[in-house]
């Protein structure tokens, strides 16, 4: 476990000591800022115009406000996870620092535990500047805090997902540009893929909506927190470490 | 210490490390010469677990690197052909991060951190960032890398390559201290350099092995010799005694043997050829001269790949160097 940490630290250090951190959390949290104020203004006139017709007081802050918000931010991470983990393997592979990795007293796993826990670092420290939006709403409104807790779990386990992938990804090349732009491709399809299901018959609808790996994060967004979406994720996220753990020792014996 | 029987490693159908086998005592300095691209690197990746081998065994400290890897790898150093750092951290940063991941166990980290940083010299460099570092200083932080765990084995692939001359000569004698508490393996294509560090000497040529010896033995067996093959149908005959008295031989040793077929190394004065006098002392003896060729590989030629001479660096270009680290400093 000290090792896993060691080379987390490592990693989550070296988008720090670079402009990479900075650039990619003041991206993430100006666009995810963007599209609060649009949504919120929106969910503002909204509710103004339900309170003159007679409706309601108070419009449901959960279902209008969170989870349209949710569905675009998930683009953002779409995004921005290809920039997280482009870097990862093909960095060390190019500069030669995987020698020491590969040389030292680590097995394969924890490297790649190392690498997976860093990324997840950087990510939840982007997730971590958005709650202050979130804190306004609690400041000006009464919304309720379960539906917002599991949209951020859902959004983890999304972003875990998408880590867990691009690390794969960046394990297979040297080259930074073909490694991010295979995730992105890979992401996008993964995205996508529903499309294939919606003018093809209900079985086939029912296989590609089970791997479109947006769809299983409706009902985080919503406040459900559904085993079937928790374990698609978490055995996405383990699926790709595993990719990563065989793709390193490959690489050994490829030399 | 270190024991390595029959390696092989082949990429696809090239095979760049063939059945190689020796063995390191405790405390010795071996050396392993050879010419570019000849598996030197490529041996030297399989005992520190890096790749694995195709076939064959080595064992690192009593450990195999294959069946007990994580072990045989906390009592090893590597110093690879490029020093492995991170060019985004500072010395000290460095050597702590590969103190934590080598094992070290955190109450003595940052006492060894010390006691290597003033072993390689590179105290003064402590807060730098190792992406700024000249190509020497790179080079003693990357050994500092080896030395952190205090290994039993240390393994060095060309350390001195790509280093000013007083440089060289600095890390040749830090080598030399670490011998006795470290097993050392190094790997160069200098001659002079193998005779001045190391007590023995594994010359490789396109992954073979070619010899094992001493580099005195070595370097006599180079000026004044040359070696040729012979294959003699015996017949039960002393031929060995009758190759040794044939005037301009040096040595005669028996290299195989099969069904009373005899092989035989003679080594000759240089520039002698007794090709003439070896074949009618085994023909006028009645015996069968079968084969009669210059060793495939002889020493020379492989010698003649190597770089004989030490770079000859103009004193002006080194004090240039200086200068340069002066003002880096």
């Amino acid at each position: 476990m000290g090792n896993v940490l060691a080379i987390a630290h490592k990693e989550l250090r070296s988008y720090f000591v670079s402009p990479i951190a900075y650039v990619i959390i003041g991206g993430f949290a100006f666009l995810y800022g963007y599209f609060f104020i649009a949504i919120l203004s929106f969910f503002v006139r909204q509710s103004m115009q339900m309170i003159q017709m007679g409706g309601p007081p108070t419009a449901n802050i959960n279902e209008m406000m969170i989870r349209p918000l949710m569905q675009n931010v998930t683009v953002l991470v779409l995004f921005v996870m290809p920039m997280i983990t482009m870097r990862t393997y093909s960095e060390e592979k190019r500069s030669g620092t995987i020698e020491l990795l590969l040389t030292s007293p680590l097995t394969d796993v924890q490297i790649v535990l190392g690498k997976f826990l860093g990324a997840m670092a950087l990510y939840g420290v982007m997730l971590a500047v958005t709650l202050i939006h979130v804190a306004i709403l609690f400041f000006y409104g009464t919304p309720e805090w379960k539906p917002i807790a599991t949209a951020y779990l859902g959004l983890l386990l999304l972003g875990g997902s998408f880590i867990s992938l691009g690390l794969f990804i960046s394990s297979l090349t040297k080259n930074q540009i073909v490694a991010a732009m295979i995730t992105f491709a890979v992401f996008l399809f993964l995205w996508i893929i529903t499309w294939i299901g919606q003018v093809s018959g209900p079985t086939v609808g029912g296989i590609t909506s089970y791997l479109s790996i947006i769809d299983h994060g409706e009902d985080f967004w919503k406040g459900v927190i559904d085993t079937t979406h928790l374990i698609y994720y978490l055995s996405f996220i383990s699926f790709g470490l595993f990719l990563t753990v065989r793709s390193v020792d490959s690489e050994r014996w490829r030399g | 210490m270190i024991e390595v029987k029959n390696l092989t490693k082949r990429y696809g159908r090239f095979t760049a490390v063939d059945d190689v086998s020796f063995r390191v005592e405790r405390g010795e300095i071996l050396g392993f010469l050879g010419p570019n691209g000849a598996g030197k690197t490529t041996t030297m990746r399989i005992l520190t677990g890096y790749m694995p081998a195709t076939e064959g065994t080595a064992r690192v400290a009593d450990f195999d690197v294959f069946e007990q890897p994580v072990e045989a790898k906390r009592r090893t150093g590597y110093l690879p052909e490029t020093p492995p750092l991170y060019p985004d951290m500072s010395v000290l940063e460095y050597l702590r991060f590969v103190a934590k991941i080598k094992g070290v166990p955190s109450a003595e980290r940052r006492q060894r951190i010390q006691s290597v940083m003033e072993r390689t010299r590179i105290s003064d460099m402590a807060n730098r960032l190792c992406g700024n570092l000249s190509k020497g200083y790179k080079q003693r932080v990357g050994l500092a890398q080896a030395l952190i765990h205090n290994p039993d084995v240390l393994i060095l692939d060309e350390p001195t390559a790509g280093l000013d001359p007083k440089q060289i000569i600095e890390t040749r004698q830090l080598i030399k201290d670490l011998a006795g508490d470290h097993t050392i393996v190094l790997s160069t294509h200098i001659l002079p350099e193998v005779s001045q560090t190391c007590q023995r000497v594994v010359i490789i040529a396109k992954g073979k092995v070619v010899a094992v010896d001493t580099p005195d033995n070595l370097t006599a067996r180079l000026q004044g010799s040359e070696t040729l093959y012979l294959q003699v149908d015996t017949n039960g005959g002393d031929v060995a005694a009758a190759l040794a008295a044939t005037s301009g031989v040096i040595r005669v040793a028996e290299a195989d043997r099969k069904n009373g077929v005899v092989g035989y190394e003679v080594e000759s004065e240089r520039g002698r050829d007794i090709r003439r006098d070896l074949a009618r002392t085994v023909v006028g003896s009645g015996w069968g001269l079968l084969e009669l060729r210059p060793t495939r590989i002889s020493l020379e030629e492989i010698f003649l790949k190597l770089t004989t001479v030490e770079a000859d660096n103009a004193p002006a270009e080194q004090n240039e160097t200086d200068q340069q680290m002066v003002a880096n400093g």
